[in-house]
């Protein structure tokens, strides 16, 4: 009972920040100069149209950005309930179209992301932390730092660069040429798998750096307190006490940054996206902000997020599982 | 007190070294404790002197470059870098020297070729005349660290418009340091005053402010940076968009800082010594100025340390996708907007080396930090 209310309140919270999130959201779209209007005016100038003041007039109207700023927002938010994020005028297409064929790979590529620091900083910090100071450790120790000082898309362009002088190979993009508009198929999934890792990989360093730090320091700590040594005692194996005692606790801060490392692979994805030019909602996100194509960026940011604060609930669920104490409702 | 015999032999020298070491320890202020431990600390060390050459860089780009970031030399554009060479062709030794090049054309495609000339050497020489410019500002000069007579040098190559990349380079490091510096300490002046009045005030403000800061933390970064950026007017000059992205990047930092400044303030209320500094009639004011905030501003300076970076690369990502800074004040980010499609890479793999500034800043902050972590407290061992 406990445990419904806690992800009750917790759902409740989620709510409100959305709320909050969707009014920042709302007045960084209002913020620069000029509204939908313009652009729209410029737009057709540009292309060697003629506007006249009146038309402008019209369309304010029949957008309702002749009202007042609430009012536009309640608007806004009203039409999303419906799942009418607006126009992009950018792809003269609704923004819900434009955002909802390129939504899945960005999804795919955060799980993705996610999974791989997961796999391989758990096992590689149990490693480290067994075997202190040996060569192994050293190694990850370093490739930590310098994984955590590159900027992603540092390391996008550096192998980007290497794949294409050394290998000969381009990584650009999630499919190839033969793939790119085809049907799902066994060979369009193969050739999907066969270029996602790269920006996994990209996307996937700082992090895998961070939680091996972390997975080495608390593990060390519960290395040395009296419960490993009783369970030692017990004549368990030394493999099967490690991964029952002491890494099961060491897992908790782990779980607890999950919702954090979510929002780092999220913020980082869209520039990977722009320079892999990946097919997900990265380069679009940055080219609607460039030619301020305001209600594609705003609705863009507020699903960034919403994918946030799934993530960030999922790990507050799955804290709750693996550690009993905040289960409880015991403070840690 | 000292319990050495008049007549000094051996052993007893070892004894008085002994108690005199440890006096020394004893003896020292705090700052000279932490002083000591981070000494100890040898990649935190190799760190300080690294910020150190990149500080020295950002006071005196113009002497150290050898041309200005924004002039062209169209008879070497996309040129690969020149290189310092020892040996000639015939492998004779001589004072270091470039060689001088030549523009052709490629036969087949017409694109421009640089190509060496290995008979006409040109020697490198220390304070040469060259670009007239201010030193410091105000002096005006023209003596610059090195440089070549006739031939320019290019050590890292020039780009498209025939730019040097090197020269580009040391000015960009004066910007994005710079923006680094005031991004964190303006991002320390938010986050003191406003963890602050967190800890001072409580109850409802402290609630707000809380909820405030969590709200900035769980929302994605960049995204946010990106959209606040990109809603700056495309007609601002190059001078107000770096004040104001440096402002951008304080106001989302600070977060850290007031966390850490509340949870202090908090804690300290029940420390005998504030105690007693309150009985003893102290002012709010001098309560923390004076009892508080020295206890704990070696963690705040820790917290600092660890922020420069972030700012540093939140600045070069905006500036990386067109969004920050722009010519003609050029940033790392700046630089690195031209190594961003395959082509350029494959044909220009220099236009990447100001990348390698960023990565040894930014490892040399974080040795610097985890030094600092150590020596914050210095009464543990």
């Amino acid at each position: 009972m406990p445990l419904l209310q806690k992800i009750l309140v917790r759902l409740g919270s989620s709510v409100l920040m959305l709320v909050a999130v969707s009014i920042v959201a709302f007045i960084i779209i209002s913020l620069p100069p000029g509204d939908f209007a313009d652009s729209y005016a410029a737009n057709k100038i540009s292309s060697g149209e003629t506007v006249t003041l009146a038309e402008i007039e019209a369309i304010r109207r029949q957008f309702g950005l002749d009202k007042p700023l609430y009012l536009q927002y309640f608007k806004w938010i009203g039409g999303m309930v419906y799942g009418d994020f607006g126009y992009s005028w950018g792809y003269s297409r609704p923004v819900t179209e434009v955002i909802g064929e390129r939504l899945p790979m960005t999804i795919l590529i955060a799980t993705g992301t996610l999974l791989f620091t997961y796999i391989t900083a758990i096992p590689l910090g149990i490693y480290s932390a067994l075997r202190q100071y040996s060569v192994a450790d050293y190694t990850f120790t370093i490739l930590g730092y310098i994984g955590l000082a590159t900027p992603n898309f540092l390391l996008a362009l550096l192998l980007m660069f290497g794949a294409t002088t050394w290998f000969g190979v381009s990584v650009g993009g999630l499919f190839s040429l033969e793939y790119q508009d085809a049907a799902w198929s066994m060979g369009r999934v193969w050739d999907l798998l066969s270029h996602i890792w790269v920006p996994i990989i990209v996307l996937g360093t700082a992090g895998t750096a961070f939680q091996l730090r972390i997975m080495r320091a608390t593990l060390l700590e519960e290395l040395n307190k009296m419960y490993v040594t009783a369970a030692r005692a017990t004549g368990l194996s030394e493999f099967r006490m490690i991964l029952k005692y002491p890494v099961r606790l060491a897992l908790n801060p782990i779980v607890s940054t999950l919702g954090w490392e979510l929002t780092t692979v999220i913020s980082g994805a869209p520039i990977i996206g722009l320079v892999l030019s990946l097919p997900d909602t990265g380069p679009m996100f940055i080219n609607a902000l460039r030619s301020q194509d305001m209600f594609l960026a705003g609705a863009m940011m507020l699903i960034y997020c919403i994918l946030v604060m799934i993530g960030s609930f999922i790990s507050d669920i799955l804290l709750m599982i693996v550690d009993p104490r905040v289960r409880m409702g015991a403070s840690t | 007190m000292s319990q050495t015999s008049p007549t000094p032999n051996q052993p007893n020298m070892v004894a008085a070294n002994k108690v005199k070491s440890i006096r020394r320890l004893d003896l020292a202020t705090s700052r000279q404790l932490m002083w000591y431990k981070f000494k100890r600390h040898k990649l935190a060390m190799i760190g300080t002197g690294i910020i150190f050459v990149f500080l020295l860089l950002s006071i005196f780009p113009e002497f150290i470059s050898t041309t200005k970031p924004q002039l062209r030399d169209p008879a070497y554009s996309s040129g690969p870098p020149t290189g310092i060479h020892i040996f000639d062709e015939e492998w004779q030794i001589h004072w270091p020297f470039i060689y001088g090049h030549k523009m052709k054309r490629h036969p087949v495609t017409l694109r421009k070729l640089v190509v060496l000339d290995t008979d006409t050497r040109v020697p490198i020489e220390f304070f040469v005349r060259g670009e007239a410019y201010k030193f410091l500002g105000f002096i005006p000069a023209d003596l610059h660290l090195f440089g070549t007579l006739g031939t320019q040098i290019h050590l890292f190559g020039t780009d498209k418009l025939g730019r040097d990349i090197f020269s580009r380079t040391i000015y960009a490091t004066r910007v994005s340091m710079s923006i680094g510096i005031i991004g964190v300490m303006a991002a320390f002046f938010i986050g003191l005053a406003i963890g602050g009045l967190a800890g001072l005030k409580g109850g409802w403000v402290d609630n707000v402010i809380m909820r405030l800061i969590e709200f900035i933390r769980s929302i994605p970064s960049l995204p946010l940076w990106l959209g606040l950026a990109a809603s700056l007017p495309r007609e601002w000059s190059a001078t107000t968009v770096y004040v104001v992205v440096t402002l951008i990047l304080a106001a989302l930092g600070w977060t850290t800082l007031a966390r850490r400044v509340r949870s202090k303030l908090l804690t300290l209320q029940n420390e005998d010594f504030i105690q007693a500094a309150r009985l003893a009639g102290c002012s709010n004011y001098r309560l923390v100025t004076k009892h508080m905030l020295p206890s704990f501003m070696s963690y705040l300076i820790v917290d600092l340390t660890v922020a420069f970076p972030y700012i540093l690369l939140a600045e070069t990502s905006l500036s990386f996708l067109g969004l920050g800074m722009r010519e003609p004040m050029v940033s790392w980010g700046v630089l690195l907007f031209s190594a961003q499609n395959v082509t350029a890479l494959a044909h220009t793999p220099w236009l990447l080396i100001p990348g390698g500034f960023i990565l040894v800043i930014v490892i040399a902050f974080n040795f610097f930090g985890d030094g600092m972590r150590d020596a914050a407290d210095p009464y543990t061992k």
